[in-house]
């Protein structure tokens, strides 16, 4: 099994005509996924990679039966595409885009609340159910289907995680990106959630960074609810506070934010701390049960 | 990015909030000028992006506009080391001379967006004029919050309630709101991160007025706040980081090592300068290349290892998603091809289009320490660092 994404995943690509969401729907037809649909306002009517392009999120559902989004709208545009796809009913939008301002997320999550809609992102590389279903830009040969489940604040951090874990022979059931953005849709806690239900996630890998209160979040959950081993790497032990470290998210002010307190959290409840970025797959091999 | 005081104070003044009557000066001729025109005891502010600065001397009192001119003399021109600078200080180039006020009380007042219930967060406090961070730590049950809702706004009664946390008199309680409403107008219309009042001040007159502001935005909404980008002091920022932006490298900060790091992605690059700290090693720079389709980046980021006298190595760590791998090689011969490199290079490569990548760097004969994965990668520069002759 799987989270979010997998056989029966029908993903409409928000922003198909695009540069970039081009080249990526592209990228994850290739790999297995199931594109059903494009939206572009203004280009409904035509077809693009092979797939009919509507105007709106509402018409790619009624008339593709799309049940995920994947969003690649420019910035300045994309809380207004979030918003209408969570006003159409769609039951899971990944977001890929990078550079959402904050208070436009602050409307997306008032909207958000109380409505159905799961939102991964923004700011991040997507979700991968390997050899089931891609729907984001993440490398799709370095993953394996397996056991593990994998979610991250990070984009290629991730990918370097995923391909030790490869190597050692250790598969993935589904990678989620979170986001490196401040507000992000789904945090730590939600996804460890869905790998504590699903049945054939034995161990999870979760990669954090510096900025926010995510991971001590993640750590109260693991304490309290997580029956299943949690492997932690935390990046950005020497940024500097204040700064903004690529990642609109991943900036410390105050003492929470630092990685030392946060490495804190998750080893008090329990989760295995991997010393450094390079031994991640290592760690996770360690807390696996033997074949 | 940050804004000077002077410029947080115009756009609280803005947004109706009472600021002290003041002007910023360039020269001492022009605080003395000021001085005069107030009519009155003034304070001068050295304009720094950086807090701490009334412990670190740059604050004065002014009697008479002659010493405030001489008090201006004594800060523009100079550099500023605070608790947040460097041991190398900021320059000091201008001053906010300003009214000097009698305080009675220092309170304190901020909103930011809370990133746990995902709403706008103000802050009140009695205990203001010292960082809040000490006073959540201290005593916490000084604190009073309003969330408040977009679509609602922000409502007289939370204003009330923040200002009776305050211990605010009838009067002020009736003015306090206003001024929190602006406050929080300020933050949604101009795309604050932070707009923060410490300290708020209760004069002996008992008005609130701000008498110290900091205001910083939102990165992501900058392309939409022209009249803010306006605002920003390249003077204040670090050099070095002014160039890169310059360059086309935005994700780019300042460390205090010796190992030039390039890196696609931000949390690899932060990882990568942990794996560089962990093979006891200390890196110059974070530089998250992004994604590119073009080999400018990689040229320029070679570009700012050369402008860095600091840099003794450099570590190029690609694993390729969005970005292509076989780009970065075409940019890494490229800058050989352009620049004298006299520092060590270790190169390691992954993800999208490696193998071409690696054909391109085997064939162009540059003399590279290639790296096999990230950890190798890390403790060759750490060791080339050690072992450089520059």
């Amino acid at each position: 099994m799987s989270i979010l994404i997998d056989e029966k995943t029908a993903l409409l690509v928000q922003g198909i005509t695009g540069g970039e969401g081009s080249f990526h729907a592209q990228r994850c037809m290739e790999y297995g996924t199931k594109v059903v649909a494009g939206v572009t306002p203004g280009k409904g009517g035509t077809q693009h990679l092979g797939v009919p392009v509507f105007d709106s999120v509402e018409r790619a559902i009624a008339d593709a039966g799309a049940n995920a989004s994947l969003m690649f709208v420019p910035p300045a545009f994309a809380a207004d595409g979030i918003l209408e796809a969570i006003d159409a009913g769609m039951p899971l939008i990944v977001c890929i885009t990078e550079g959402i301002p904050v208070t436009d997320m602050v409307k997306v999550h008032s909207y958000l609340k109380e409505r159905p809609t799961r939102l991964i992102g923004p700011n991040c590389p997507g979700v991968i159910s390997p050899g089931k279903c891609k729907a984001g830009i993440m490398v799709g040969e370095i993953h394996r289907p397996g056991s593990v489940g994998v979610v991250s604040r990070s984009g290629t951090l991730t990918y370097d995680v995923v391909a030790q874990l490869t190597s050692l022979g250790i598969g993935q059931s589904t990678s989620v990106g979170i986001g490196g953005d401040p507000l992000p849709g789904s945090t730590f806690v939600d996804i460890l959630r869905l790998f504590e239900e699903d049945e054939d996630t034995k161990a999870v890998v979760l990669i954090g960074e510096i900025g926010g209160t995510l991971e001590q979040e993640a750590a109260e959950f693991i304490r309290s609810e997580m029956t299943k081993p949690v492997v932690a790497f935390i990046a950005g032990s020497t940024a500097p506070p204040g700064r903004r470290m690529g990642h609109a998210g991943a900036i410390i002010t105050g003492t929470a934010g630092k990685a030392s307190e946060k490495i804190k959290a998750l080893s008090a409840a329990g989760a295995i701390i991997a010393a450094n970025p390079a031994e991640v797959g290592l760690t996770t091999k360690g807390v696996l049960p033997k074949p | 990015m940050k804004v000077h005081e002077y410029q947080a104070k115009a756009l609280l003044a803005q947004f109706g909030i009472p600021v002290p009557r003041g002007k910023v000066a360039y020269t001492p001729a022009e605080a003395r000028g000021i001085a005069a025109e107030l009519g009155c005891k003034v304070v001068i502010k050295a304009q720094v992006y950086a807090g701490g600065r009334g412990k670190a001397g740059g604050i004065k009192l002014a009697n008479t506009p002659e010493e405030a001119e001489k008090a201006a003399r004594d800060l523009i021109g100079t550099r500023l080391v605070t608790h947040q600078t460097g041991p190398e200080g900021v320059p000091v180039s201008k001053v906010l001379v300003e009214e000097a006020s009698d305080v009675e009380r220092e309170l304190y007042l901020s909103i930011l967006i809370d990133s746990t219930t995902k709403l706008p967060l103000m802050m009140a406090s009695e205990a203001g004029g010292v960082e809040i961070e000490q006073v959540a730590e201290t005593t916490p049950e000084k604190i009073f919050k309003a969330y408040i809702y977009p679509g609602i706004g922000f409502e007289p009664f939370q204003g009330r309630k923040l200002a009776y946390g305050m211990n605010l008199s009838v009067n002020q309680v009736r003015e306090a709101p206003k001024l929190m409403e602006g406050l929080y107008e300020l933050l949604m219309t101009k795309d604050c991160s932070l707009a923060e009042i410490n300290p708020l001040a209760v004069t002996v007159d008992g008005r609130l007025l701000a008498l110290d502001a900091k205001v910083n935005f939102d990165d992501n909404a900058l392309f939409r706040r022209k009249d803010i980008q306006e605002l920003r002091d390249v003077e204040q920022e670090d050099p070095l980081e002014v160039q890169a932006r310059e360059w086309g490298i935005s994700n780019y900060v300042r460390m205090d090592g010796n190992i030039g790091c390039m890196v696609n992605g931000a949390g690899l690059a932060m990882a990568v300068n942990d794996l560089i700290q962990y093979c006891g090693g200390s890196a110059a720079n974070f530089l998250d290349i992004g994604t590119l389709n073009t080999t400018d980046r990689v040229v320029n980021s070679f570009k700012m290892f050369k402008a860095d006298s600091r840099v003794k190595a450099v570590l190029i760590n690609i694993f390729g998603g969005m970005a292509r791998v076989d780009v970065i090689a075409k940019g890494i011969v490229e800058a050989y091809q352009q620049m004298d490199i006299d520092f060590p290079v270790v190169v390691r490569l992954a993800g999208t289009n490696v193998d071409e990548g690696n054909r391109i760097l085997a064939e162009s004969g540059i003399d590279l320490i290639e790296a096999k994965d990230f950890y190798d990668g890390a403790y060759k520069a750490v060791e080339a660092a050690k072992g450089a002759t520059k």
